[in-house]
């Protein structure tokens, strides 16, 4: 929670919004990347790349 | 107000401490857990300092990063972005240790903390201090000006790659700054690189190399104008224009693109250990040549936009001793302080002072005629029971001496006989000089002991040269230097009386027989070009080494010795008595001085290591 608001005071003083969409999908990636460490949800992430 | 700083995660990992304002303690990380340049988090340098200071983290008011993460993570976004479909695999091979570490700087801070002590995670405040500000910071805040235009110049932070500021009391207000891509400190360290040295740690043997440079060859005016019509646009006021056709950084994992240089200059990219030839040290003179005036015009620029009369500089380019003597004989400024540790590890101290003044608004006490560094000597310090503790484990043969003068007047004796003295004493230094609490010592005047220290103590490149301590009152005697130099960070020549002629033909002589050719009556610390990188050794920050000094002066007239970091090629300096012993009994040292203790080689036990010590130290 900490990062997202320091995320979000980050956007609001730079104004460069256009950065977000990129972020956001970075993070979820990189989310399916640590969750993807485990053997449940690994045959799912091989799919995806 | 307490506040710890820290600088990690890219290089040159350090943490400083600072109460009220006062610096406490200093260190980089790397001289506790004995990996050169160590960018992990400075765990061992934090508990130091906090042991330094007396604190627990829950004493601590507020936790000082040097750099702001999210903003050098946009910069890398849109630097991937403007570059695109260029550097993919750059961008693939970074992004995972952004999403995964960096981009949550603050949780990795906390767990390393954790593993420390544990401690209140709500209560500590996290500050992020921009990176450049946090150089500003440490070179004004550390000054003994209350006002004084600021310049900072390295690689690059988060946008910015150099500074102008206006330092005024207890603030700091920023002029005008240079950006990503374009950056001098990126412009050495791709010339670094193309030279065979590794980037980030070989740019001061690249400065070493330069004067190899033949000044009355054509090749260096042409690599000038090469360098400045293909690769650098210098404006007036210092800034320039990275022509990115040339270079790889921006989104590559090499500084430049070798074949376009190797079409550009006339020779491929030499590979590491590959035999040094003239015309590598003519492109090395050539990009010295370009750095020292763009910093020159960068310096008037900040003399220019602030009106001040001192000028502080810090970040890595400001290690650059030879550019900082040309800033200092140019006279543009009536005093100059350059911060010691004025690399990466300098940032630590930076951000806890920008915290301290800028953030918390504490007043600032201006001594007006000492910094803040304490010489520098910020580092963790022995009793004589550790040492002869930690000695005897070794089984050491060691004899006290003392009173103190006694030790002075036989260590400047053995000095004087040809010998090879390592010089630990009271605290470390703070910073990558070696400033006589952890150096190898040895007679200036000596013909062969450059030679000697190169090849046989310190194991490294026989070309590299080697500086001088000399006592500050006496500095005038042997070098064109006004004011002082506490911290090896002033180039400046040797006087006119002192040097040799030399053959007609000295310029075109191959690298080594220049090198031995006599130069001076201090053959020893007078480099290929008469300069020569000098510490000036002032008796209140520390009376020992100038004891010393002063005892070699009263035998042999001169005030003047070798001083070099205790350490062998790839090693960092040394930080406890037991890692002084090693290198001693690895090298071929003569004696070592420990505390009080003297130790002779030749009375010592024989050595014996299980591992190849030197496979241990990667070559730097």
């Amino acid at each position: 929670m900490d990062f997202l608001k320091d995320l979000w005071d980050f956007m609001k003083e730079r104004k460069k919004w256009w950065l977000l969409p990129i972020i956001i999908v970075l993070l979820l990636l990189g989310i399916l990347v640590v969750i993807g460490g485990s053997s449940a949800t690994a045959p799912f992430v091989y799919t995806l790349f | 107000m307490k506040i710890l700083g820290i600088s990690a995660f890219y290089h040159d990992s350090a943490a400083a401490i600072l109460v009220d304002g006062k610096i406490i303690a200093a260190a980089q990380e790397e001289r506790f857990s004995r990996i050169k340049h160590d960018a992990a988090f400075p765990v061992n340098a934090v508990k130091f300092c906090l042991r330094q200071a007396g604190l627990s983290i829950d004493d601590i008011d507020a936790i000082a990063f040097y750099d702001k993460p999210l903003l050098k993570f946009e910069r890398l976004l849109e630097t991937y972005y403007g570059f695109a479909p260029k550097g993919l695999f750059s961008f693939i091979k970074s992004m995972p240790v952004w999403i995964k570490e960096k981009l949550f700087l603050k949780r990795i801070i906390r767990e390393e903390l954790e593993k420390i002590e544990s401690f209140d995670k709500q209560k500590i405040k996290f500050l992020f201090p921009e990176h450049h500000l946090s150089h500003s910071a440490s070179a004004f805040f550390s000054s003994p000006f209350e006002e004084a235009a600021i310049l900072t110049i390295d690689g690059v932070g988060e946008w910015t790659t150099a500074s102008i500021s206006r330092g005024k009391g207890n603030t700091i207000e920023l002029v005008k700054e240079l950006r990503f891509p374009h950056s001098v400190g990126l412009l050495y360290s791709a010339f670094t690189y193309f030279l065979g040295f590794k980037v980030n740690s070989g740019e001061y043997k690249l400065m070493g190399l330069a004067p190899y440079g033949n000044p009355d060859s054509p090749d260096i005016e042409k690599f000038v104008q090469q360098i400045k019509a293909h690769l650098v646009d210098i404006k007036e006021d210092g800034s320039i224009c990275l022509n990115q056709e040339y270079f790889n950084y921006a989104v590559g994992l090499r500084m430049a693109k070798d074949e376009r240089w190797k079409n550009l200059f006339g020779f491929p990219r030499r590979e590491e250990e590959e035999e040094l030839q003239q015309h590598h040290c003519n492109l090395g003179y050539a990009i010295q040549l370009v750095t020292e005036e763009i910093v020159l015009k960068m310096a008037k620029e900040a003399q220019r936009l602030t009106g001040c009369e001192n000028l502080c500089m810090a970040g890595g380019v400001a290690l650059n001793c030879v550019a900082n003597g040309k800033i200092e004989r140019a006279k543009l400024f009536k005093q100059l302080f350059i911060q010691p540790a004025s690399g990466d590890a300098g940032g630590a101290l930076g951000a806890a002072q920008a915290a301290n003044y800028i953030f918390f608004e504490q007043p600032r006490i201006v001594s007006n005629t000492e910094d803040d560094m304490l010489g520098s000597y910020l580092g963790p310090e022995f009793s004589d029971m550790d040492i002869a503790l930690d000695l005897k484990k070794q089984k050491a043969v060691i004899e006290k001496v003392e009173p103190f003068d006694v030790l002075a007047t036989k260590v400047a004796a053995l000095i004087a006989e040809g010998n090879v003295v390592g010089w630990f004493q009271g605290r470390m230094e703070f910073g990558p000089r070696a400033l006589g609490n952890r150096s190898i010592l040895g007679d200036a005047r000596n013909e062969e002991m450059q030679k000697k220290l190169n090849l046989k103590i310190k194991y490294r490149e026989g070309f590299r040269p080697f500086a001088p301590s000399v006592l500050a009152e006496d500095a005038k005697a042997y070098f064109d230097l006004d004011g002082s130099s506490p911290y090896m960070l002033l180039v400046a020549p040797i006087t006119q009386q002192r040097r040799k002629p030399l053959p007609e033909n000295y310029n075109s002589l191959p690298l080594f027989d220049r090198l031995y050719t006599p130069r001076s009556d201090l053959q020893s610390i007078t480099h290929i070009d008469f300069s020569a990188r000098i510490q000036t050794v002032h008796k209140a920050t520390n009376p020992r080494y100038y004891r010393l000094l002063e005892s070699f002066k009263q035998q042999t007239g001169c005030s003047v010795i070798v001083n070099t970091s205790f350490n062998v090629r790839g090693e960092p300096p040394v930080c406890t008595p037991t890692e002084a012993y090693a290198c001693f009994m690895r090298t071929e040292m003569d004696y070592l001085v420990v505390g009080d203790f003297l130790l002779d080689k030749k009375k010592q036990p024989v050595w014996s290591e299980k591992e190849n010590w030197q496979t241990t130290f990667a070559k730097d």
